[in-house]
């Protein structure tokens, strides 16, 4: 369906800490101003990285040993807050390709599928742990397998959990859902004609 | 599984069809646009030579970046020239209609939709923006969604998303004297936590619910995305029915509301409905409601005393001492007498008439402390009007309040007003995260209008109740 399956990803890891990490620490709102989201990927975290006078700050992200990751490592309801697909825009330009983490935010874990990053839910423990192995081991490799739900770092494999219908979009190759919902416009059509308030 | 709630019946009724990867293909009634998440989406459509499939069930508005003050253009900011230009092209290039500063009608897209009746019970209702569960409190289905859901609406009407659980909240008791719809979702984020809604619709009822008027309904169902659900409703009842009836729609076409009743009626929660889980508040024992952290979840009634991070889950510990080491608080004071330098009375949970009439009431007659800057920004053009005509705007301004032009302002600062260094805000918003309202070093509170009028006055967060 025009979107090329996703059945694992592997790369780098970056671990972030903290709970609640909300939208507008991922993406300041005044960022957002802009009509297209190119370039947005330096914007990711700013100001936990640049004091106000543009001095860095201490963050994985501006960390040199971490300037290839690609596997994002977070606690819980990670990406609450605003709906804004600003934020994993910001951090797929950034270089992210996937997310670790204890939950996340809904509309958050939907945009992310909505650009093939998959989202991934493990036990708070083995996030726990797992950060501080990636903060001791700058360059891990971490590997996720989509399809048996496991990710493997450090020689050994984890069971994690996708929720299934992303499982499925992702490996099926169906989560660019434009294509898909664009297939059917007569059975649509016949729909609406069906609810009372539509004319 | 939730069986005979409004959510089943409305889903069902807009079906098109499962998808292959077990979501459902939803027809969408009313999509509305506003600047910020909206020319993404529509470059996205562009580039793959689509159109937009339903134009007259799309509505656009702009609010986020839109200043308060002057609003001459080109703007000020050229990026918010930009955005506004951007939308102006796209929605005339499309066909879609546009309520744009000169209409009158301007506003923030939530305050717009429910006052000029295009918001109606059993709506699907989507707007790239989190805050559409507003328009539940009508009884609709209304969903933030992201820039790629929206050009999915914008290319189809239609949109992919899974089944939710259901969750009724039973809200009994009576609310006491300025004790008002914002601290009843203030407590209910409280016990259930900022992500205790995630997988989950919210139903609000109750006799509580019931008395409410719709202004507070909305103001409720506004935050049922701060509470982790992604969207949350409220049945349809005479008290709907009545603001659907003082609307343009209904006004220029009243067989309209009569042909529609029934099916408003069809779609209410059957009284037998099955939800997934049942949550129960008791308004007796709500108080005005303050947050003394960096998330909507961090509150407390106002004369209760800031919970030491020991005594909470452990989840939930770590980001409590973060907070209050932002907030300058500690564990066992109160947030009275917490002083502020900055007063906001506005935003898509609390800007309309009721919010501006119960604050005008505290403020009337009384003086606006001198060290705090004080604003408010009625949530649309129509409600800066009836304000006017009501005299509020004299009563805010006689008492040393700013008296503004409608949109989000200060709620997330894409405008010129904006938190300075480490000013700390009274505001009638919904997001205390840290940066919200412009300034990383920024402290918001969270709290009603009254709440605010009261610490505006004072130059302090003060109890409502006892000025
Ligand atoms: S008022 Fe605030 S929360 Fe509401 S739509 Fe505007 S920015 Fe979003």
């Amino acid at each position: 369906m025009g979107a090329p399956a996703i059945k694992s990803a592997s790369g780098k890891g970056i671990s972030i800490r903290g709970s609640d990490i909300d939208t507008d620490q991922i993406i300041p709102a005044r960022y957002l101003k802009a009509i297209t989201f190119d370039g947005l990927g330096e914007f990711s975290f700013r100001d936990l990285r640049f004091d106000g006078e543009g001095r860095e700050l201490e963050h994985p992200f501006n960390d040199k040993e971490y300037q290839d990751a690609s596997i994002l490592v977070v606690n819980s309801n990670f990406g609450c807050g605003s709906s804004r697909e600003h934020a994993p825009q910001a951090l797929m330009r950034w270089g992210i390709e996937a997310i670790i983490g204890h939950s996340f935010a809904e509309i958050f874990a939907g945009n992310c599928l909505a650009l093939g990053i998959p989202v991934v839910e493990m036990e708070a423990a083995q996030i726990e742990i797992l950060q501080e192995w990636v903060e001791s081991n700058p360059g891990t490799e971490i590997h996720i397998d989509i399809v048996a739900q496991k990710i493997r770092y450090n020689e050994q494999d984890i069971q994690v959990s996708i929720p299934e219908s992303h499982r499925k979009a992702l490996v099926d190759g169906i989560w660019d859902t434009t294509a898909l919902l664009k297939s059917n416009p007569e059975e649509v059509k016949q729909i609406s004609g069906q609810i009372p308030y539509i004319k | 599984m939730s069986e005979g709630t409004l959510y089943d019946k409305v889903w069902d009724g807009h079906k098109v069809r499962e998808l292959p990867n077990g979501q459902d293909q939803l027809f969408v009634g009313l999509h509305l646009i506003h600047e910020v998440t909206s020319p993404q989406a529509f470059g996205m459509i562009r580039e793959k030579r689509m159109e937009v499939a339903y134009p007259e069930l799309t509505h656009a508005t702009v609010d986020h970046i839109i200043p308060t003050k002057d609003q001459s253009r080109p703007f000020k900011d050229d990026q918010a020239e930009q955005m506004m230009a951007e939308l102006e092209s796209n929605t005339l290039e499309a066909n879609i209609k546009f309520a744009g500063p000169d209409s009158g009608d301007q506003g923030i897209v939530h305050g717009v939709g429910p006052e000029r009746g295009l918001t109606q019970p059993g709506m699907t209702i989507v707007c790239g923006d989190s805050h559409t569960s507003t328009h539940g409190a009508f009884g609709a289905l209304a969903f933030g969604i992201g820039t790629t859901q929206i050009r999915d609406v914008l290319a189809t009407q239609t949109m992919a998303l899974g089944r939710q659980k259901v969750r009724r909240i039973e809200v009994k008791g009576e609310l006491g004297e300025y004790v008002t719809a914002k601290d009843i979702i203030l407590t209910i984020i409280r016990h259930l936590g900022t992500d205790g809604g995630v997988g989950h619709v919210y139903e609000y009822g109750g006799p509580a619910v019931s008395k409410l008027s719709m202004e507070g309904r909305m103001s409720i169902c506004n935050m049922s995305i701060e509470g982790g659900a992604r969207a949350g409703y409220i049945n349809p009842d005479e008290t709907t029915y009545e603001w659907l009836k003082n609307t343009d729609t209904f006004e220029k076409d009243p067989n309209r509301f009569e042909e529609l009743l029934p099916y408003w009626e069809s779609i209410r929660s059957e009284e037998d409905a099955k939800y997934d889980d049942v949550f129960e508040i008791d308004c007796n024992e709500i108080e005005p409601m303050v947050t003394w952290g960096t998330t909507p979840g961090q509150g407390i009634g106002i004369s209760e005393e800031i919970p030491d991070p020991k005594s909470l889950a452990e989840s939930k510990r770590e980001s409590a001492i973060r907070a209050q080491n932002h907030m300058r608080v500690t564990p066992g004071d109160k947030m009275e007498g917490y002083k502020i330098d900055v007063a906001f009375i506005g935003s898509c949970t609390n800007s309309r008439m009721s919010d501006l009439r119960e604050a005008c009431k505290i403020v009337e007659g009384k003086t606006v402390a001198s060290n705090v800057r004080a604003l408010v920004v009625p949530g649309s053009q129509r409600v800066k009007l009836a304000a006017e005509e009501e005299g509020l705007d004299k009563i805010f301004i006689e008492s040393g309040f700013d008296w503004r032009l409608a949109g989000c302002s200060m709620c997330l600062a894409m405008n010129e007003d904006q938190l300075i260094g480490d000013e700390a805000c009274a505001s009638s918003s919904n997001r205390n995260f840290i940066g919200r309202q412009g300034s990383k070093d920024g402290r918001t509170i969270l709290m009603s209008p009254a709440m605010v009028a009261a610490a505006a006055i004072k130059g302090e967060v003060t109890d409502v109740r006892r000025i």
